[in-house]
C-alpha cells in the first residue's frame, strides 16, 4: 500500500509549503513515539493526569429491557469530558519532544479545543484555538473554558463559519508558523500522517476495552458500536478488534433531521469520494466537487468529511456504517440518563440510539460494547431547547 | 519548448519580466469577467491564470477566498468556464492557465478535464493542494493533451524536493514568495532572494514569482541571479478591480 494510504483512501493533498512540517510530524511519529521514555511519560499523563484507564460499565436495567448485555466504555469519565484528551496529550507531548513551543488546533463543539488547551497548559506550551464563528456562538461555555485554561480563541469568520472552516484557517496559519508550532489535529482525518497518528493515540480505548471485557465477561464482545464524525473515537474503539473476526464493528453517522435531502453529517452513507483537508475519503459534496454544508444536533459530528481509514473499512466490509436521526439521538440521551444515571454526549448518543433502534437485529444474550466517547454536560443548552420545543432539534 | 515557457522567454528577450495576472472566474461579476479578461490580454498580459472557485481554498487569503465564494454563489462552474473559453479563446493572445484546487478537477474527471481544457486552449493547470507525491495521475493525463501541470515551490522547499519537481517540469515553476497564503503585501520577505536563487539552480523552466506582489518596486532589491522570469499578481489585482479600477491601469504599472 502507498505510504499514507488505506487502500485507495488517504494521501497528503496539501500545499507544498505544508509538506516539510507534515514530514517532520511523520518522522516524530516513527522515531519518537515508539521510544520507551516517550511512552512512559505519556502513560503517566494518561493515568495520573487524565484518569485512565477508564472503566467499562455494565448497564443492568437496559440489558434487561433489551435482552442482550450492554456495556459502555467510559471515555466520558476522562479529564475534560471526552476521548479527545487521549490525542491532545499525545500530540502535545510529541510537540514538546519535537522542540515546538506552541500548539494550534481547530475545534468544532469545543471538546478538542478544551482538551488541547488543557494539555498545552499542563505541558507548558502556548495554545491558540481556531473556532468557527457559528460554533463560538453556540458553544460559548467551551470558549470560556479554553480561555480559562490559558488558550487564545480565534474566531473564524470565513466560509460556513463552522468546523471545516476552522480547519482551513488552522492549516493556513500553520504554513506561516510551522517552525515554532505544531498543529494538534483533532480527529483521525486530514493529511498523512494525522489519520495514523491520531489512531495511535486513540487506540488505547480498544486496547483497554478488550482486556477489560475479557477479564469481566470472559470473552470478546459480539458487537462494538461507536459514533463517527471525523472518526477518532470510532477508530480508537475499533483498532484492537479489527483482527478479531468474531467481533462485529459498527460506526454510526449523524443523519441530521432525517427528511430526504436534509443537511446531515453522514458522508459514508450519503456522500461520495473526494479530496478535502488533505485526504481522499468519503465526502458531502455536489457534482462539481464543492463541499456541502453539514448538519447534526451534535456539533462534534458536524463535519462533511470522514477519516480515510473509515472509508477503507467500509469498502472492505470489515466495518458497517449506519446513521441515526437527531430525534432518535435525543430519545437515546434521555433513556440512558434515566435508566443508568449517565448523561451521554449527543455524539455518543448516536451510537446508543442505533443500538436501541436495532434491538431486534441483535442476538438475545449477546454482548454489545458502546463507546461512550464523551459526557453530555456540554449539551445542556441544546437539550434544554429541545425540551422546551424551541426547534433545537432542527437547528441546534 | 512548451508554449508557456516560450511566452515567458519571449518577454525576457524583450528585456522585461513576463506578466501573469490571476483573475478568479466570474470576477468582478459574471457580466464583467470576460471583458476584464480581454482587457488584461490586450493591455500586456503574457499569461492569464483563471481561478477556478472552490468552497475550501486552504492556500488562499481572504481576498481570493471572498472572490471564490462570490463566484460560487453566482453559479460559476468549471464546465461553463471551459465551454465559454472554447468560443472566446481565438481572440485571446495570452496563454491561459487554470488555477484551482484538486477536488473540483477530480470530480470533473481528469481525463475529461484534459480533453476539454485542450479544446478550450488551456496551456497549463496549477493545483495548489497537489504536491509532487500525489500529482502523477493528473500529470500524466494532462501531458497526453500537451497541458503542463505547473509546480509550486516555496521558501521551505529543499533542493532535493525542488529536484523532484524539476525533473519533468514544463511551462514554468511557480515560486511562492512567502511562508503564507495568497494576499497582497507591501514588501517581500528577505528570504525570497535565496528561494529564487535556489530554484534557479535546480529548474530549467522559467520561474514565476507569486503571492504578495503588488508593484514592480518589490523586485528592485533582488540580486541579478535571483530575478524571476515572470510575476504573478492576484489579490492586488482583485482588490484593484473591487475598488472599481480598470485591469489595464493595473497592468500599466508593470510595463
Amino acid at each position: 500500500m502507498k505510504k499514507g494510504y488505506f487502500g485507495e483512501f488517504g494521501g497528503c493533498f496539501v500545499p507544498e509549503l505544508l509538506i516539510p512540517p507534515l514530514q517532520e510530524v511523520e518522522k516524530a511519529m516513527d522515531n519518537i513515539l515508539p521510544f520507551s521514555k516517550f511512552q512512559a511519560e505519556l502513560k503517566d499523563l494518561l493515568n495520573n493526569y487524565a484518569g485512565r484507564p477508564t472503566p467499562v460499565t455494565f448497564c443492568p436495567t437496559l440489558s434487561k429491557e433489551l435482552g442482550f448485555n450492554l456495556w459502555l466504555k467510559r471515555e466520558d469519565l476522562l479529564h475534560t469530558g471526552a476521548h479527545k484528551m487521549n490525542n491532545a496529550l499525545g500530540q502535545a507531548l510529541l510537540a514538546r519532544y519535537m522542540g515546538k513551543k506552541r500548539l494550534i488546533a481547530e475545534t468544532g463543539a469545543g471538546q478538542h479545543g478544551v482538551a488541547t488547551a488543557a494539555a498545552a497548559a499542563r505541558l507548558g506550551l502556548e495554545c491558540v484555538i481556531y473556532m468557527g464563528a457559528e460554533d463560538v456562538e453556540r458553544q460559548a461555555s467551551n470558549v470560556l473554558r479554553m480561555e480559562l485554561l490559558g488558550a487564545t480563541v480565534h474566531t473564524v469568520d470565513s466560509g460556513s463559519r463552522t468546523l471545516k472552516d476552522a480547519i482551513n484557517e488552522t492549516l493556513r496559519v500553520w504554513i506561516t508558523n510551522q517552525e515554532t508550532t505544531h498543529y494538534c489535529f483533532g480527529t483521525a482525518a486530514g493529511p498523512h500522517p494525522f489519520p495514523t497518528l491520531v489512531k495511535k493515540f486513540q487506540a488505547v480505548i480498544s486496547q483497554e476495552a478488550k482486556e477489560q471485557m475479557l477479564t469481566q465477561t470472559g470473552h470478546l464482545p459480539d458487537l462494538v458500536v461507536a459514533c463517527v464524525g471525523g472518526g477518532s473515537n470510532a477508530i480508537g474503539a475499533f483498532a484492537n478488534f479489527l483482527e478479531d473476526e468474531s467481533v462485529k464493528l459498527l460506526g454510526v453517522e449523524a443523519a441530521g433531521t432525517g427528511e430526504p435531502g436534509c443537511f446531515n453529517s453522514a458522508p459514508l452513507n450519503l456522500g461520495s469520494p473526494g479530496v478535502l483537508h488533505g485526504s481522499y475519503s468519503m465526502l458531502l459534496q455536489n457534482l462539481d466537487g464543492q463541499i456541502e454544508p453539514s448538519h447534526s444536533i451534535s456539533a462534534g459530528l458536524d463535519y462533511p468529511g470522514v477519516g480515510p481509514e473509515h472509508s477503507y473499512l467500509q469498502k472492505t466490509g470489515r466495518v458497517k456504517y449506519s446513521l441515526v436521526k437527531d430525534q432518535n439521538v435525543v430519545a437515546a440521551f434521555m433513556r440512558l440518563s434515566k435508566t443508568e444515571g449517565i448523561l451521554p454526549a449527543l455524539e455518543s448518543s448516536h451510537a446508543l440510539a442505533w443500538v436501541f433502534d436495532h434491538q431486534s437485529e441483535i442476538k438475545p444474550g449477546s454482548t454489545v460494547l458502546v463507546n461512550l466517547s464523551g459526557r453530555g454536560d456540554k449539551d445542556m443548552g441544546i437539550i434544554e431547547s429541545v425540551l422546551h420545543g424551541q426547534g433545537g432539534v432542527a437547528h441546534a | 519548448m512548451h508554449r508557456l515557457e516560450m511566452k515567458i522567454r519571449a518577454a525576457n528577450e524583450a528585456s522585461r519580466v513576463a506578466l501573469i495576472p490571476f483573475l478568479t472566474a466570474g470576477f468582478p461579476s459574471q457580466a464583467t469577467f470576460w471583458p476584464t479578461l480581454l482587457d488584461l490580454d490586450r493591455s500586456g498580459a503574457d499569461i492569464i491564470e483563471i481561478g477556478i472557485p472552490f468552497s475550501d481554498p486552504v492556500a488562499d487569503g481572504p481576498v481570493v477566498e471572498a472572490a471564490s465564494r462570490q463566484a460560487l454563489s453566482e453559479g460559476i462552474r468549471l464546465e461553463n468556464i471551459l465551454k465559454e473559453l472554447q468560443s472566446t479563446r481565438s481572440v485571446i493572445q495570452s496563454e491561459l492557465v487554470l488555477m484551482g484546487y484538486y477536488n473540483p478537477f477530480l470530480q470533473y474527471g481528469l481525463e475529461r478535464l484534459a480533453k476539454d481544457a485542450e479544446e478550450a486552449g488551456v496551456a497549463g493547470i496549477i493545483v495548489p493542494d497537489l504536491p509532487y507525491d500525489e500529482a502523477s495521475p493528473m500529470k500524466s493525463k494532462l501531458k497526453a493533451h500537451d497541458i503542463a501541470l505547473i509546480p509550486l515551490v516555496g521558501p521551505n522547499t529543499s533542493v532535493e524536493r525542488m529536484r523532484l519537481y524539476a525533473n519533468d517540469a514544463e511551462g514554468y515553476c511557480y515560486v511562492v514568495s512567502v511562508m503564507g497564503v495568497t494576499g497582497a503585501r507591501t514588501s517581500l520577505p528577505p528570504e525570497v532572494g535565496a528561494t529564487l536563487a535556489r530554484a534557479k539552480q535546480v529548474f530549467n523552466v522559467p520561474l514565476a514569482l507569486g503571492f504578495g506582489l503588488t508593484n514592480p518596486a518589490q523586485l528592485a532589491d533582488l540580486d541579478a541571479d535571483a530575478k524571476p522570469n515572470a510575476c504573478v499578481f492576484g489579490s492586488a489585482l482583485l482588490q484593484h478591480l473591487s475598488n472599481g479600477g480598470q485591469a489595464h491601469d493595473f497592468i500599466a504599472r508593470w510595463l
